[in-house]
């Protein structure tokens, strides 16, 4: 066992493919000043400025450039420093990495992995908060990846890497200092979720940072002697529908929770997924449809804290799933 | 490369634009009422469906870059991309099937015309959104050269390509990184039915791309010897690893935007006039100059007209795509779980 952060889980897994496949590169914004994040310290002392590529502040270019770099046969690792910034290589992702394979008839591969870090970073307002994990799952071809914990972040990483479709990996802009333990060879399988907490009376999805809200409400809850199993879904697209069911059709519950904008958020798949499949009662928790404001009482409306998750699935479980009152 | 006899090299770059005719003169034939586009109605016998863009009068383009390609040599084109297609190696039965909408089609009816591919032959992809093939030519540079590959890229684009960001992006990076590239800013004066002209503010391509540091020249476009020559001394500076070079190629887009589009738009004066520099009229009276036979020249024209005739016989006879191919190709991760 080795004592890691999220960013130091990230950046061993990307020195371990880098140095097991010459093929494997990353390029983007500050990559060889360790990144904004520390999330790829020493790797270009460790690769050469070659493979770590500092690259001019053009995302369009970037995520481009990674492209054609995956179709002539190297495994790109793409900077996109936030998910809000992605937003000027959308082009990039939606109709060329996630289009070539298939509008060409399987002549090429696109194995990129696109760092795209999502969630609410404090005090940083509107254009640098976002969590658009729903947008591109929206999208065929892509993989999206939401790792919660520092294990996860090591072991979805090198999946990822090791993948030959075009991954949208989504850290949390909040989490990169979040300490855990990373076993040796540690191996986790994109598509699969992790149970994060056994329970019996009321299934609790989530993904990325709310994971730990969700263990916190978990436990909270427990000594209100309400049972809550959380799932951490950790891959969004394609999303493990046997564990989600399988645990729903146990707890006859579903509460999915997320911190997106509740609207069109992924959540909406997923408990509809599961009221279609099962009929069991299901709700959702997320933000707001609003803006991320920059003082801390705006931010704070639109932040899902386990207080709220706690609220939210006691209410859930003593209305025994029936439509509940309009507060 | 240009063969010992200078007539025989000018022939082989006008059996280029020859092929190119054709191909695009029956691919037009076969599209009518293909698209619901600039007020035509579709037909649903048409075989060529869709958005056809078609690149008659800009053959010499294709022809003179391409002859300067090898194989191994990548390419990425824009929605008018047959002829680059074409030039560089690709085979014409399986471009029709692609037209077609064929399983033996090179993107095995995935793309049509717009999306037009043959990886086999580098040419790594038509694409329907303007100067998005300038990263991916960038890209696929860049991986050549940590890869100590001795490939080239030849990065075709058009004149409303240089209004969008990628182009700025595309020529800073290529030139920061000295990658080698060579651009072609296939300059047909139209972005779809707007005169370029109007909407290009400064001196345009040549001048741009020269205030990033790439060495630059313009050529007559219609003029597939001036292409040819200019572009070999391009390609040879780029392998003798000068980074990236641009070539400003004037021609003129003698079709509408689209195969259906009438170009009602634009001055009629001004589409003869063009026509008067037709590139394959412009090589056939200089062939002749050379001492070229009409007999010979008509004997080429009629080789490339008998080659996309069995091309189209081929693609209507070609099956179309079963239904388990729509979920082919998709992706790995996931594959199956389609809701």
């Amino acid at each position: 066992m080795a004592l890691m952060n999220y960013a130091q889980a990230a950046c061993e897994a990307l020195a371990e493919a880098m140095r097991a496949d010459a093929r494997v590169v990353a390029l983007g914004e500050d990559v060889g000043h360790g990144g904004i994040f520390g999330q790829y310290r020493g790797l270009q002392q460790e690769f050469g400025a070659a493979r770590v590529i500092d690259t001019p502040i053009s995302e369009a270019t970037i995520m481009g450039a990674a492209v054609g770099m995956a179709l002539t046969g190297l495994r790109p690792v793409v900077e996109m420093r936030v998910v809000d910034f992605a937003l000027c290589a959308i082009d990039e992702i939606v109709n060329q990495a996630a289009k070539n394979r298939y509008m060409f008839g399987g002549q090429g591969r696109v194995p990129l992995v696109a760092r795209l870090p999502i969630g609410i970073w404090s005090a940083s307002a509107a254009q640098h908060s976002q969590s658009l994990e729903a947008w591109f799952a929206h999208i065929p071809g892509l993989v999206v990846v939401a790792p919660a914990t520092p294990a996860d972040n090591y072991a979805l990483l090198a999946a990822a890497i090791a993948c030959g479709d075009p991954v949208i990996y989504m850290e949390h802009k909040e989490l990169w200092g979040l300490e855990g333990e990373v076993p040796p060879r540690h191996a986790a399988a994109l598509g699969k979720a992790r149970l994060a907490r056994a329970g019996t009376d009321l299934t609790l999805v989530t993904w990325s940072k709310l994971v730990h809200a969700a263990v916190a409400a978990a436990e909270q809850a427990a000594q209100q002697g309400v049972s809550v199993e959380v799932i951490d879904l950790r891959s969004i697209w394609p999303w493990d529908r046997d564990m989600v069911l399988g645990s729903a059709a146990r707890t006859g519950r579903l509460m999915v929770a997320h911190e997106a904008v509740q609207a069109a958020g992924f959540g909406a798949e997923v408990a509809a997924t599961v009221a279609q499949e099962l009929g069991v009662p299901v709700r959702r928790v997320g933000a707001p449809r609003i803006p991320v404001g920059y003082a801390r009482t705006l931010e704070d409306v639109a932040r899902i804290s386990a207080e709220k998750l706690l609220q939210e699935l006691m209410h859930f479980v003593r209305s025994d799933g029936r439509r509940r009152s309009i507060a | 490369m240009p063969a010992n006899n200078p007539a025989e090299h000018f022939l082989s770059l006008y059996r280029t634009m020859a092929r190119i005719r054709a191909f695009e003169n029956a691919a037009e034939e076969t599209s009518r009422g293909g698209v619901a586009v600039f007020g035509a109605t579709t037909d649903t016998s048409a075989l060529v469906r869709g958005p056809l863009h078609l690149s008659t009068g800009q053959e010499a383009v294709a022809a003179g870059v391409c002859a300067n390609l090898a194989r191994s040599d990548y390419l990425t084109s824009t929605h008018r991309g047959h002829g680059h297609t074409l030039a560089k190696g690709a085979d014409t039965t399986a471009m029709m099937c692609e037209l077609f909408g064929r399983a033996a089609g090179t993107n095995k009816g995935k793309g049509g015309s717009m999306h037009i591919a043959d990886f086999a032959v580098g040419m790594l992809g038509a694409n329907g959104v303007v100067a998005a093939g300038i990263p991916i030519a960038v890209g696929a540079a860049h991986s050549a050269k940590i890869r100590g590959s001795h490939a080239i890229v030849a990065c075709f684009f058009g004149d409303g390509a240089i209004n969008r960001g990628p182009f700025l992006e595309g020529l800073n990076w290529a030139k920061i990184f000295g990658l080698p590239v060579l651009f072609v800013c296939e300059d047909n004066r139209y972005s779809a039915t707007t005169a370029t002209n109007a909407m290009t503010a400064g001196q345009g391509a040549a001048a741009r791309a020269r205030g990033i540091g790439l060495p630059a020249e313009t050529v007559d476009g219609n003029d597939v010897l001036a292409v040819d020559a200019t572009a070999r001394e391009l390609v040879a500076r780029i392998r003798a690893g000068s980074g990236p070079q641009f070539l400003h190629a004037l021609t003129y887009r003698v079709k509408g935007h689209v195969s259906v589009d009438a170009a009602a738009y634009r001055d009629q004066g001004e589409v003869e006039s063009a026509l008067e520099s037709d590139p394959l009229k412009l090589a056939r009276r200089r062939l002749a100059a050379l001492g070229v036979t009409a007999e010979h020249i008509a004997e080429v024209d009629a080789e490339a007209q008998a080659e996309i005739e069995a091309a189209l016989a081929a693609a209507r006879a070609a099956p179309a795509p079963g239904f388990a191919e729509a979920y082919a190709d998709v992706q790995d991760t996931g594959t199956g779980q389609w809701h």
